[in-house]
């Protein structure tokens, strides 16, 4: 979904041939996990039946398959800037495993600082991991990795917080059982 | 023991302010060369513990080996001259002396360790450069922002090529931007000189910049992060 309108936006630039909407894509966002091709001729395919895109052109090549030089049009500019202007929605799927896996670990009667521990130490892990993309990447790289940091400490903050209310939390757990 | 793998082994440390309990049977071992981050929640023994290490606490019982000396058993003297030159110290306030110049701030604990004038002036001189702090050398440290005062006090610490780093809260009054300039600063000059660091922090971003992580709760280290290698 997101990479339809990254390479939507690409072309919302100026009009491309496939094999350099990837080197795009890959340079912008994909150092990490470059697209596949196949994904990016799929993607292509979907955005021509949906009339975002046309060909704009069609080159023969001697021995090769022919080089579509695809373009945005209209309607897709329009919806690549509707979907521009609209706010995410969050993604709330982290906090609702790690907070099952609190309540779990007190109705079993487990230790769920120990839980909250390790969830902390995996969570500076990956923080690490980013830390080191950071510091050799560049900015753009950086900025993502940037974006993921602050996700992680968002959510080892609420972390913090409820290992500091654990007590209260398993009292009013165990009362309602 | 002088070669083994720790450089720091802190062996069930207790200590009490009073009748507070601050540490209630804590260990940690640190590797030569190692960057260890110590992490906890507010009041959980933190600073008690990196104090206990770094000998300017007594602890009440338990024990602190460094290099393979108990550090129990040394005199006070002996273990005030193992900090002037062994021991690096970075807070998060204060050590630094505001009346000062930043070059007499960095080249004071050479001063005293009896470094001759012309040499500490000298090798405080290329930190500036290093720290991207140029030209501030004759500004007084009160003077300066609590970025470039903490750089100072970073180049204040390690002018000295300490074995070991110790620094409690290094950036706790800094935004995130000048946090990470100086976390950077840190990490690249201790992997340059070799230099072990242990620090406290309470913010993940600065932690994850340490070889790993150790949690204190209750006056107890509760975890060691054993999986995280040193990435070099
Ligand atoms: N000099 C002191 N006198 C009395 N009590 C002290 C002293 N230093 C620490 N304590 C107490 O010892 C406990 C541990 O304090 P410590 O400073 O080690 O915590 P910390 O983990 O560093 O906390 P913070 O993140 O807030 O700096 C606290 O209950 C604190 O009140
Ligand atoms: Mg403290």
């Amino acid at each position: 979904m997101s990479a339809s309108y990254a390479l939507l936006g690409i072309l919302g630039k100026q009009p491309s041939y496939g094999y350099d909407l990837k080197k795009d894509y890959d340079s912008y966002y994909g150092k990490e996990k470059p697209l596949a091709f196949g994904q990016v001729y799929a993607t292509l395919s979907r955005l021509l039946r949906d009339r975002k895109v046309t060909i704009e052109q069609t080159t023969e090549q001697s021995g090769g398959p022919e080089r579509k030089l695809y373009a945005i049009t209209s309607l897709g500019r329009k919806d690549l800037e509707t979907w521009l202007a609209s706010p995410e929605k969050l993604h709330p799927n982290t906090q609702t495993v790690l907070f099952i896996k609190v309540v779990t670990s007190i109705l079993l009667d487990k230790d769920a600082d120990a839980y909250l521990d390790a969830q902390k130490a995996a969570h500076i892990e990956r923080m690490r991991q980013l830390t080191v993309v950071r510091r050799e990447g560049d900015l753009a790289q950086m900025l993502q990795a940037d974006y993921a940091l602050f996700h992680l400490e968002a959510d080892l903050r609420w972390v913090d917080t409820t290992s500091a209310r654990l007590q209260k939390l398993s009292k009013e757990i165990r009362s309602e059982r | 023991m002088s070669d083994s793998e720790y450089i720091v082994q802190a062996k069930n440390l207790q200590k009490s302010f009073g009748a507070t309990p601050a540490l209630q049977g804590a260990s940690l071992e640190v590797k030569r060369g190692e960057i260890v981050a110590i992490m906890g929640a507010s009041g959980s023994g933190k600073s008690t513990l990196l104090h206990c290490v770094a000998g300017i606490f007594k602890p009440d019982s338990g024990e602190v080996w460094y290099d393979g000396k108990r550090l129990n058993d040394m005199s006070e003297e002996a273990r005030t001259k193992l900090r002037r030159s062994a021991f690096g110290f970075v807070f998060q306030f204060g050590q630094l002396v505001p009346e000062l110049t930043a070059e007499d701030n960095i080249a004071l604990p050479l001063l005293l360790n009896k470094v001759s004038r012309h040499k500490a002036y000298a090798t405080a001189q290329p930190w500036f450069k290093r720290l991207g702090i140029e030209g501030m050398e004759k500004h007084r440290t009160g003077e300066m922002s609590g970025g470039q005062a903490q750089r100072v006090a970073l180049a204040r610490a390690l002018a000295i090529q300490p074995t070991i780093l110790f620094a409690d809260e290094p950036t706790g009054s800094l935004d995130s931007l000048a946090s990470e300039q100086v976390m950077e600063l840190l990490v690249d000059a201790a992997h340059q000189q070799g230099t072990t660091v242990v620090l406290v922090t309470h913010d993940p971003r600065i932690a994850a910049y340490a070889d790993r992580e150790v949690m204190v709760r209750d006056g107890k280290v509760t975890a060691t992060n054993h999986k995280a290698k040193v990435v070099r």
